[in-house]
């Protein structure tokens, strides 16, 4: 009897619950879409953005900050793949995307080949690298693996600055020969090209990304992260996953490392540091590992401190403060590693997951008032 | 034959510094499964420290002599304490999530060296040290640099104290227990917690002092002196066999060695990739090390 008084009631409830849930829902599904058609019209607007941006948007400074941050955005999401989707933990990732740089830049000034060309030879050689180091790295697990990856990586590092043969330019890296790169993407006047080049593989890694997370080998790859015996135990082995998503992440570091030498205008001995990797770490970590927008999040906020707290450190209001507040202050790094400190502490799973903190303390506060 | 004679001292008095580094650096992955990428940090704090106080800045300390040792101890100290701060404040309130323990000590291993250049300078500083051991011996025809010996000695010393300490102590006991089996000794009421803070001290303690040492041999200090030495020290410790110090006295024997006489006889960073591909091949044969997992 009690159940067939409290069905009609719950019919009742429900037409009237679900489109006020669909109304909230709809135009916040679609949020992505929104920011994304806001960024490609960027270039077009010189909206000043106080505090954020030196320059108004659309200006060739600002639009070569947002481009690098979009760049770091995409490489942390493509790092996350190995670290949040799979629980690799590479400690060699640059090494992958300065193939792409050092490759593609070659190709262009020593063999003369045309740009196109030289891109995918330089892509292509950056996911050949990450299928045979990965091929070996993987025979080991866990610290291991980690140590070897930046075995590798400190590998190819003094190689690229012993620079033998004196290709790669040593120290100083090598500049990209702009008359040999397409006239669209030289110049300061083409600044917006490049931004919207940056634009594309940040879209192309979240695409890639998401695509991948949630195909079959993607759900191998969350058992693997989550419990590797027990994935062996039902008959796959991890052991192909793994290199599956070391070649898609090393593929995706090789395409930015292209994208980063045409927006710096030439490959740095700096991309292939251990450093590097560390830094794409911290975005990761700080933005929300394993989370959809949290790596893009991370990287394109480290970046943008990176910058802006490099010119703050000389700016005059700094250099008045007493020396306690100055030093500490004058140091990107410094400050950089203890937010990420901080961060690993009181804020597990990074800055993807405050919304839902907040919601639940607010929530938790209701019903204590209740 | 004098050119073998000193390489193979340089060599040696390098394979000190990794393993005052990497001893550490073992015992605390082998006890807590935390790989220390702030141990860098603790050795330029050690080598800062000293450098401090044998500038004058110490009462008592100086450049020669007592003074020195003093500034040396000072410097040491410092290193500890840090050590033991960064164990309570940063690597004990994770100590349920072991790769977020890695992550914080990256955070430190960032910060430390930025903020010591912010503080001193970005460039290196001429590090002062006794006559006495500035100068070189004569050893089987080679004119040999005396603070390699010095180095070498204080290895000697750290690893005795350190086989002592993990042998005949109680306290080292629980360590290499710990080691072996954490749970287990966790399970049989012994808090094995006491022993990370200690496992940190001696781990700082012996970095710091390779610091103090380090300036020593490379004439100077600057900030990222540590972290360099750092990816070394990590391919000590790996090839050693994670948690075991006497696999590390003989990886760091081994390392340095290479290092060296690739460095000398084929090119200049030659000796580096060696390293690193000797790790590389050395894992993929023996993925535990060359001793395994033993305190």
């Amino acid at each position: 009897m009690s159940t067939a008084t409290d069905t009609p009631d719950r019919t009742d409830k429900r037409p009237a619950k679900a489109p006020a849930r669909a109304g909230r829902t709809r135009p916040l599904r679609w949020w992505p879409a929104v920011v994304l058609l806001v960024l490609v019209v960027a270039p077009f607007s010189a909206v000043p953005v106080p505090g954020v941006l030196d320059g108004p948007l659309g200006s060739a400074g600002s639009l070569q900050l947002l481009a690098t941050c979009l760049l770091f955005g995409a490489l942390a999401t493509g790092y996350d793949l190995l670290l949040g989707r799979t629980g690799l933990l590479s400690f060699g990732h640059a090494l992958y995307f300065a193939a792409g740089s050092y490759a593609t830049n070659l190709f262009l000034l020593e063999a003369g080949l045309p740009f196109a060309l030289a891109t995918v030879l330089g892509l292509l050689f950056g996911i050949a690298l990450a299928l045979a180091l990965g091929s070996v790295s993987l025979r080991v697990t866990g610290i291991g693996f980690s140590m070897v990856t930046l075995a590798f990586a400190q590998a190819g590092s003094i190689l690229v600055s012993r620079n033998p043969g004196g290709i790669t330019g040593g120290e100083e890296g090598r500049a990209a020969p702009s008359d040999l790169l397409p006239s669209s993407l030289v110049g300061i006047d083409n600044t917006a090209n490049l931004y919207w080049i940056a634009l594309a593989y940040l879209v192309l890694t979240l695409g890639v990304v998401h695509w991948a997370v949630r195909s079959p080998t993607g759900r191998v790859w969350e058992g693997i992260k989550e419990n590797e015996r027990r994935v062996e135990v039902l008959g796959l082995k991890p052991y192909g996953f793994k290199l599956t998503a070391f070649v898609v992440a090393g593929g995706l570091a090789a395409l930015g490392g292209i994208v980063h030498l045409l927006l710096t205008g030439g490959s740095t001995p700096q991309t292939t540091t251990s450093d590097f990797t560390l830094s794409l770490l911290v975005m990761v970590v700080l933005g929300g590992s394993g989370t959809r927008w949290g790596p893009m999040v991370g990287g394109i906020l480290y970046t943008w401190a990176d910058h802006r707290l490099g010119d703050l450190a000389g700016s005059g209001a700094v250099a008045d403060l007493p020396a306690v507040l100055r030093v500490p202050l004058s140091q990107p790094l410094f400050l950089l590693g203890v937010l990420f400190v901080a961060v690993v502490h009181l804020l597990p799973g990074g800055l993807a997951r405050l919304p839902s903190r907040l919601r639940a303390a607010s929530n938790r506060k209701e019903t204590g008032e209740q | 034959m004098s050119t073998l004679v000193l390489l193979t001292m340089t060599g040696l008095g390098l394979g000190a510094l990794y393993f005052l580094v990497a001893s550490g650096l073992s015992l605390i992955f082998g006890l807590m499964d935390v790989l220390n990428f702030a141990h860098g940090a603790l050795l330029s704090i050690g080598a800062y420290g000293t450098w401090w106080a044998a500038s004058g800045n110490l009462p008592g300390a100086g450049p020669g002599g007592a003074g020195f040792v003093l500034a040396v101890l000072f410097g040491t100290a410092v290193g500890t304490a840090a050590a033991v701060l960064l164990e309570l404040a940063v690597v004990r309130p994770l100590y349920t999530r072991p790769r977020e323990q890695v992550l914080a000590t990256v955070g430190v291993g960032l910060a430390v060296p930025a903020l010591l250049s912010g503080i001193w300078g970005s460039d290196a500083h001429t590090f002062p040290g006794p006559e006495a051991l500035g100068g070189t011996f004569g050893l089987l025809g080679a004119q040999v640099p005396v603070n390699r010996l010095v180095l070498v000695g204080a290895a000697v010393v750290v690893l005795v104290a350190l086989r002592l300490f993990l042998g005949r102590t109680r306290h080292g006991l629980v360590v290499r227990a710990g080691v072996e089996d954490r749970a287990m000794v966790t399970a049989l009421g012994i808090d094995v917690r006491k022993a990370f803070t200690l496992v940190f001290a001696i781990g700082g303690c012996a970095a710091a002092l390779g610091g103090a040492l380090g300036g020593l041999y490379f004439g100077s200090v600057d900030p990222h002196q540590g972290t360099s030495l750092l990816i070394f020290a990590f391919v000590v410790v790996v090839t050693g066999g994670m948690g075991s110090v006497t696999g590390a006295a003989v990886a760091s024997v081994v390392i340095g060695l290479v290092q060296q006489f690739a460095n000398y006889y084929t090119a200049a960073g030659l000796g580096d990739l060696a390293v690193v591909v000797l790790l590389a091949v050395l894992l993929l044969i023996r993925p535990r090390g060359l001793t395994g997992r033993l305190a």
